[in-house]
């Protein structure tokens, strides 16, 4: 079936780049493997019936984000952690603290596994209820936002203007005050 | 026809290679783009939820996560802008003033 190897194959792009997103030396090349780990999320999403979460994936996180991200390590000229101590703190061969953080990872993932297998119901295919038309129409998207959560959208305006502001204010150099 | 669980699983792995990543890198950027990986597996589990429940609201609650983390990007990498002037160090371990 086209439709499940497209979501394995996803699926393993989106994993497997996160962990060379964190596996990475140089900053710029976690950010260029999270950009293909997003792309495939977005993949996901269009599986899902969410063509409109899938653009604004590409277009606010790829496009946006990750460009502020790309830009901060270009202007920083980020220097690469060096060998001695990328090897030190490597969590494959650092001892003690490294081996907690490895293990407390580990140790969420089996949670999280354990806890959905003790949901009922999640067997069941995604798209088993539901119009998918209904559901991935923008209009409808576009109403509910609008009407149900107008507050909230509201909100994130005033959320935008003071980051904005405060990232004005982070930034700026303090020789000029 | 893939079951729900499939995306959770997807999503708990994400979000454990995002909180791996916080627990043991040393580098403010790279644990920058560790949450923004656990923000997006959480938004996988949204749309997921939304998706087999029928209805938006999954879709909806994502462009607010999305928002969020526009925000977060900004003021984060400013403060690392400013730290970096600071001490010329991305290691968060070089940011311990507060500590004495």
């Amino acid at each position: 079936m086209p439709e499940t190897l497209l979501f394995y194959v996803l699926a393993a792009v989106a994993v497997v780049a996160s962990v060379l997103v964190i596996g990475q030396r140089n900053a710029m090349y976690s950010v260029l493997f999270l950009i293909a780990s997003f792309g495939a999320l977005s993949g996901l999403y269009i599986t899902l019936d969410a063509p409109f979460v899938a653009v604004a994936q590409i277009i606010i996180y790829a496009g946006a984000i990750m460009v502020l991200f790309l830009f901060v390590v270009m202007l920083l000229n980020a220097p690469q952690e060096d060998a001695a101590t990328w090897d030190r703190t490597n969590p494959l061969r650092r001892p003690g603290i490294g081996r907690i953080g490895a293990s407390l990872a580990g140790l969420l993932v089996v949670q999280l596994v354990w806890a959905l297998g003790r949901i009922a119901g999640l067997g069941e295919g995604v798209r088993a209820q539901g119009d998918a038309a209904t559901l991935s129409s923008v209009r409808e998207l576009g109403r509910i936002l609008f009407t149900d959560y107008a507050f909230a959208f509201e909100a994130t305006s005033a959320l935008i203007l003071v980051a904005m502001v405060g990232a004005v204010v982070l930034a700026r150099k303090e020789s000029e005050q | 026809m893939i079951p729900l669980s499939h995306y959770l699983i997807v999503s708990a792995l994400l979000f454990a290679i995002g909180s791996a990543g916080v627990f043991l890198r040393r580098n403010l950027i790279t644990i920058l783009l560790s949450v923004e990986i656990m923000l997006n597996a959480v938004n996988l589990s949204f749309v997921a939820f939304g998706r087999a429940a029928g209805n938006v609201d999954g879709q909806i609650i994502t462009f607010f996560v999305m928002t969020v983390a526009a925000a977060e990007a900004a003021v984060g990498l400013a403060l690392v802008i400013a730290l970096f002037r600071h001490r010329e160090s991305l290691n968060p371990d070089a940011f311990t003033s507060l500590k004495w």
